[in-house]
């Protein structure tokens, strides 16, 4: 081998093994033990890139409260169905908040007809009447997953009228006259399960449909009901999302030496259960419904924003994990606003059924 | 001094080809002129030819053949026969078995059909090309030694692919055809079954394999440091074991204080290879027939230490409100 190509051959390798190790992220890592020692139970964070999760995840400024006195909003102004107990100003408060929250570019007028506040002419009051019937039920019923920090609509929205993660089905039609009709949902590239090839929508039978999650049996034999390996596929693309929105290692809800076992699982796997009946409860009882709603507005209100608001079947977009915690272990790292908008609390009328926790 | 220090072959071999030991009678002759390859000489033996294929070979790669476009053909249709996302995504695609609830009949075509006529065509393809290495093996008057190390990785082979399933009473346990889906169906299957490193057949088959990989370095390692005194030279060392056998198995033996044989070394590392995949077979279809949670059984038999669940601060199991 000539001189000149040795020297290409040790340049290309050189370059190229610099180029890969920009794709890794550069050490120190802190790691904190989660578990019994030994067993790799522990939780790996990068001080660089944690500082971008902090960035991202900061509050937005208070709106001054105002005293709770005063004659009630729904004795003041019309057509006020689920806020109407809220004293008047903080009424006032509370709309300056959402609008804050959820249309800070739009305004009043994004739900509001301005000439008749009081008119549910525009399909994003209703939607949000909806929203905030899910938020005080949250809030309310399932402190099981959000405990007392509760979570508003900034949660979700974070100054975007559609919160930037959701899902619809994204099920490909069945084609019968194709040779892979049978391909389970699965293999093919996908982002919302970390580009694997496990199933591509484990939302459907997991945070719409009850399908059971958990595939191994505690016990060493063979049990009589068998879910088989393209169930656990299922499973794994699941837990993929999971690991995958709130930023975290298996190991954060598991010793994944043995996922299955509840004895050797961090409490943050019990949280976690919670929470999938909780989106499944968000889902069947307060975005589902508002399913005619979406269809007739796909791509929102006329005057923009343009934003899809159903999938390529018609289905509304739903809520899973990343919808609230967008890549941090706690949605915006567990900061409470709640409590500084207790009127979310206030909210009546929440008819839905009671919230199932098996 | 670096003469025997190198990841090529030094010598190049060149002269008149040489075209095999007689055949049998009833064999059909070998095929083509014998070439030389220069770049081949730097990796093997540098003579290419004369080819025997012979009715099983060719039968091999013809049925191997209707396999590997079956699953192709199968996947270009999974991204709607788009060339640019078929070449993209080609780690992905699969062809799977078919779902579970077919179980062992045999569904429509395109519900799993095609996994079954691929996995005969393909099991056909390698077991004609077993019978195939089992008849040249005669033909040449050696062992079978060859054949039956093959014949262990094809009992793996059919074990997740064939009697696993068999005894699992479903199609849709088998391994899916494609690159990253059988990956998955591996993490899979350890995960549904309690953790698959639990399972006393996988820790002697990795024993095995990491054995295999051990034995193989030293063996290579020695027979290459004796390269300077002629110690690939089998023929030579035959006759006399001569001071390059000598001095390897002095290396050894003040080493380690024992040392393997010319001969014997090979046994070894047939042994170590063959049973790495005979071990796992036996491991895979236990799992889900026998034990269907080997994390469970290990701790049940003390093969595996369980935790005090105080050390995770775990919670209870919430759908029983007690920790299992």
């Amino acid at each position: 081998m000539s001189l000149v190509a040795k020297a290409t051959l040790g340049a290309g390798a050189l370059i190229g093994g610099l180029l890969l190790l920009t794709t890794f992220e550069r050490p120190p890592v802190d790691t904190v033990q989660v578990g019994f020692r030994g067993l790799g139970a522990e939780q790996v964070y990068n001080p660089r890139t944690e500082r971008a999760v902090l960035a991202a995840n900061q509050l937005p400024e208070l709106v001054p409260a105002v005293p709770a006195v005063g004659p009630r909003a729904g004795q003041i102004y019309q057509n006020v169905q689920v806020l109407g107990d809220v004293p008047v100003a903080s009424f006032a408060r509370t709309m300056a908040a959402i609008t804050n929250w959820v249309s800070p570019e739009q305004g009043c007028n994004y739900c509001h007809n301005p000439d008749n506040m009081a008119s549910d002419e525009k399909y994003t009051k209703v939607v949000s009447r909806r929203m905030l019937q899910m938020t005080a039920r949250i809030n309310a019923d399932w402190k099981s997953h959000v405990a007392d920090t509760g979570v508003t609509c900034y949660t979700c929205h974070r100054g975007q009228p559609v919160p930037t993660y959701a899902w619809a089905r994204n099920d490909i039609p069945q084609r019968p006259s194709g040779l892979a009709g049978g391909q389970y949902g699965q293999n093919l590239a996908t982002p919302a399960i970390n580009q694997t090839s496990l199933p591509y929508d484990p939302f459907t039978p997991y945070l719409m449909n009850s399908a059971e999650i958990r595939v191994a049996t505690p016990a060493p034999r063979v049990a009589p009901v068998r879910p088989g390996t393209k169930d656990t596929e299922y499973t794994y693309a699941l837990m993929v999302h999971m690991s995958q929105a709130l930023g975290v290692n298996c190991t954060y809800c598991h010793n994944s030496r043995a996922f299955y076992s509840w004895e050797e699982s961090p409490p943050q796997r019990s949280n976690a259960w919670h929470g999938v009946r909780m989106v499944r409860d968000i889902n069947n009882n307060f975005i589902q419904p508002l399913q005619p709603v979406f269809a007739q507005h796909p791509a929102g209100l006329p005057e923009g924003p343009v934003a899809a608001r159903v999938g390529i079947h018609g289905d509304p977009l739903k809520v899973n994990c990343a919808t609230c915690h967008q890549g941090a272990y706690k949605p915006l790292l567990g900061q409470q606003m709640l409590a500084q908008y207790p009127e979310l609390n206030a909210v009546t009328r929440i008819d839905a059924p009671p919230p199932v926790r098996q | 001094m670096a003469e025997y220090q190198n990841i090529f072959t030094r010598i190049q071999v060149t002269g008149p080809a040489y075209p095999g030991v007689p055949l049998p009678a009833t064999d059909s002759a070998r095929k083509y002129t014998p070439t030389h390859v220069h770049l081949f000489g730097r990796l093997g033996d540098a003579q290419v030819g004369p080819l025997y294929l012979g009715a099983t070979g060719i039968a091999s790669i013809i049925c191997g053949t209707v396999a590997f476009v079956i699953i192709g053909l199968v996947m270009l249709d999974s991204v709607g026969w788009n060339l640019v996302q078929f070449v993209r995504q080609l780690p992905w695609l699969a062809l799977e078995p078919p779902a579970p609830s077919t179980g062992l009949k045999f569904p429509p075509l395109n519900q799993g059909g095609w996994w079954i006529i691929a996995g005969f065509f393909l099991s056909l393809s390698v077991l004609l090309w077993w019978v195939r290495t089992y008849r040249r093996a005669l033909s040449l008057g050696m062992g079978t030694h060859v054949a039956w190390a093959f014949a262990a990785a094809l009992w793996l082979f059919f074990v997740v692919g064939f009697f696993r399933p068999l005894a699992m009473g479903s199609w849709s346990e088998a391994v899916p055809f494609g690159i990253f889906p059988h990956l998955d169906w591996t993490a899979a299957l350890s995960i549904r079954h309690g953790n698959l490193f639990y399972n006393p057949f996988h820790a002697l088959s990795i024993v095995f394999l990491y054995g295999s990989t051990l034995l193989f370095a030293m063996h290579g390692a020695t027979i290459l440091a004796l390269g300077r005194f002629g110690g690939e030279r089998e023929i030579e060392l035959a006759i006399d074991r001569g001071t390059a056998a000598e001095r390897g198995g002095l290396f050894w033996r003040w080493t380690m204080g024992f040392n393997a044989s010319f001969e014997s070394i090979h046994r070894w590392a047939w042994w170590f290879a063959v049973l790495c995949p005979l071990t796992g077979g036996i491991g895979i279809l236990l799992t889900g027939t026998v034990v269907d949670n080997w994390h469970a059984w290990a701790v049940q038999h003390h093969f595996a230490p369980s935790y005090p669940a105080a050390s995770f601060n775990a919670l209870p199991d919430p759908v029983y409100g007690v920790a299992r």
